[in-house]
């Protein structure tokens, strides 16, 4: 004990050290040490960090401090027993640390080797039961392989881990490697514990433990019952909570993102009532698509990995949405049916937003009509408008947004164009496509 | 909108409206549109189901402007109270909502037609008086829905009665037309039939989807995702 006791001593020494009048050591200038607390270093340690810690506490040089664990060590083991109850009381640290020379470590690496080696040695002289002594080496270093798996960061991923899965929980999102050092450590305990076991020579006394250990476990858990179901009923809890925030976060986040946004617009173009429109119109399509579109919020949640393939109806809905927005008029559109687009439906889709793009330039009205209708034989789009319309025979030749755009693209692909118009009684042009079989 | 009435509907007395939304904003916003038209008069309003239920009931309103979309159970529910005590009043389901699913419960629950909350308070007006007149009165969208609901695709065979789940080709023509945006009126001429008897398919299409089973149109709901 008395090796903690100076280590813990030393500490204090420290922390009083680099209280205000202290600078004497060139180290504690750099920082106000006197609020600081003991942490072990998270970068760059070779065991767990005790003694890098220690060592930047203390503003020493990191192979004194490891030296002196190494010569504790060897006295009796006492070395090895403050780096442990270090490692388990002091923290880890959190913030940004300077990185470690190479050096640094292969000298960790050689006190280390020194002291087990030296260790080895004087262990040979104090005569111990082979059989007891060395299992419970191999317990030793199995549970600190565990343990240092299960390191701070570690286990607070399990924690992490356990609120979502199990699976995660024991691997802590370490992947492989680290499953394969946990299994690792548990079976060098495991291993250790048996062979404790199978040497004892007495094997009543053995049994005697056993039932022991086991009736003591079982009461342990019979008494933490309730324990046990609360944390597990707090776990659901939390999740569920937690899951309801997020939702709520991501609805904030939404109408933040977009409506506040478009709101903050409109205020600061209140004058320009065209704009006002083009903007309240983009943010209806786009939050009413959020909330009731096929994918949207209030549907079932689909799942977001497989890729949406494009479909007729959607494609049409993007294209209203886009003359909508660059023209300032209202395309009204109602789709029955849907089906996937294929290079016909395509040049459909093309050749009905050109006639809607027709329809906001010329007609002078505010609201046009998109109607497709899918069947299984043929596709049918009609966009009409309560406009100026016009006369079919005076319209100039060199005009070619319906001749080539609609008429000569539909009728590439096998498609039907009809146009009903009068000046003054509106436009009505229609498409069909047929299905390809 | 659809509905241009080109006679003269002034009826010799003002329309009774109830109003129910649970958005006191918007029926606010719908007094003050129909404030303006005198062929209507806005006699009380309701933000629950529970009020709606009570208010009807009080008020014995004509019309009643129905939300689709409210706490506890919506339109549908409050149809489900007041049709059975008051078989009388007629319903128009006034909406804000995309999904199909929704107006399609209103309109089976026994609403006379569905109009979105962007229709202007002269047609608003208009459609509250053809309601009150015994006709049915339908937005294109919710002729697309009808439309999608009863369309014969591969794994929409007619269950039941297929008298009444089907839509002869005349009834689907005039819905067609209505989803393309066409008023009663241009649809007549289109057919070369009379008003009359586009509002006789139109109200035919209403029975048909209230009375349709019920199997057949969750079914097309959940195959498009729906519900």
């Amino acid at each position: 004990m008395d090796p903690v006791r100076d280590q813990l001593n030393q500490q204090r020494a420290a922390e009083v050290d680099t209280g205000p009048g202290a600078a004497t050591k060139p180290m504690a200038q750099q920082r106000p040490r006197s609020v600081e607390q003991l942490r072990r270093r998270r970068s760059g340690r070779l065991v767990a960090g005790v003694a890098s810690g220690v060592a930047e506490h203390l503003g020493v040089p990191v192979l004194w401090v490891r030296g002196g664990f190494a010569v504790l060590a060897v006295c009796g083991g006492a070395g090895i027993l403050a780096y442990s109850l270090l490692w388990v009381f002091v923290p880890q640290s959190v913030g940004a640390e300077k990185p470690v020379t190479t050096r640094e470590r292969q000298q960790g690496f050689g006190v280390i080797l020194l002291c087990l080696g030296a260790m080895v040695a004087v262990g040979g002289l104090i005569s111990m039961p082979a059989w007891l002594g060395a299992p419970l080496v191999v317990v030793l270093i199995g549970a600190a392989v565990v343990w240092r798996e299960a390191d701070e960061s570690q286990r607070r991923r399990w924690r992490q881990g356990a609120r979502t899965n199990v699976v995660g929980a024991l691997l802590g999102g370490g992947g492989r490697k680290a499953m394969i050092r946990v299994l690792a450590g548990a079976a060098l305990v495991i291993a250790g514990i048996v062979a404790v076991l199978m040497g004892s020579t007495s094997m009543d006394e053995v049994r005697f433990a056993l039932l022991a250990v086991g009736a003591t476990l079982v009461g342990v858990a019979v008494l933490t019952v309730p324990w046990w179901v609360r944390l597990v009923r707090d776990l659901d809890i939390e999740r569920a909570s937690r899951i309801r925030s997020q939702e709520r976060a991501e609805i904030a986040a939404h109408l933040h993102d977009s409506v506040l946004q478009t709101l903050a617009l409109i205020q600061k173009q209140a004058e320009s009532e065209r704009e006002v429109r083009r903007l309240a119109r983009g943010q209806e399509r786009e939050l009413r698509n959020w909330l009731y579109g096929p994918d949207g919020y209030g549907s079932q949640r689909q799942a977001v990995d497989d890729a949406p393939a494009a479909t007729f109806s959607a494609e049409l809905t993007r294209i209203c949405g886009e003359v909508e927005d660059s023209f300032a008029i209202k395309v009204q559109q109602v789709v029955v049916g849907d089906c996937d687009v294929d290079e016909r439906l395509t040049a459909q889709l093309a050749a009905a937003r050109e006639a809607v793009v027709n329809a906001a330039k010329h007609a002078r009205v505010a609201e046009v009509s998109v109607y497709a209708e899918v069947e299984a034989a043929q596709v049918s789009v009609f966009v009409r408008d309560r406009g100026a319309g016009f006369d079919p025979a005076s319209v100039p030749a060199d005009r070619h947004g319906l001749a080539d755009s609609i008429r000569g693209r539909m009728q590439r692909h096998g498609g039907k164009v009809k146009v009903r118009t009068s000046p003054g009684e509106g436009t009505e042009v229609q498409m069909e496509m047929p299905r390809a079989a | 909108m659809l509905i241009v009435t080109g006679e003269d509907t002034t009826a010799p007395h003002q329309v009774r409206v109830f109003l129910v939304d649970d958005h006191a904003l918007f029926r606010t916003g719908v007094r003050a549109e129909l404030a303006a038209a005198e062929q209507v008069e806005v006699i009380g309003e309701a933000g629950s189901v529970a009020e709606a239920v009570a208010g009807i009931a009080h008020f014995k309103p004509e019309v009643v402007l129905l939300d689709v979309h409210m706490p506890d159970g919506g339109g549908a529910e409050v149809l489900r109270q007041v049709r059975g005590q008051q078989p009388d009043v007629v319903f128009l389901a006034l909406s804000v909502s995309d999904a199909a699913e929704d107006v399609i419960a209103v309109i089976r629950g026994g609403a006379r037609g569905y109009v979105t909350k962007t229709i202007s308070g002269r047609e608003l007006a208009d459609a509250i008086v053809r309601v009150r007149a015994g006709d049915a009165v339908f937005s294109p969208r919710l002729a697309g829905f009808v439309l999608d609901a009863f369309s014969e695709g591969p794994n929409s065979a007619p269950v039941g009665d297929p008298e009444l789940d089907l839509l002869t080709p005349r009834e689907r023509e005039v819905l067609r037309l209505l989803a393309r945006g066409y008023a009663y009126k241009e649809i007549a001429s289109e057919l070369f039939i009379s008003v009359k008897t586009v509002e006789t398919h139109v109200s035919s299409v209403l029975r048909k989807t209230q009375l349709s089973n019920r199997y057949e149109l969750s079914r097309w709901a959940s195959d498009r995702r729906l519900v």
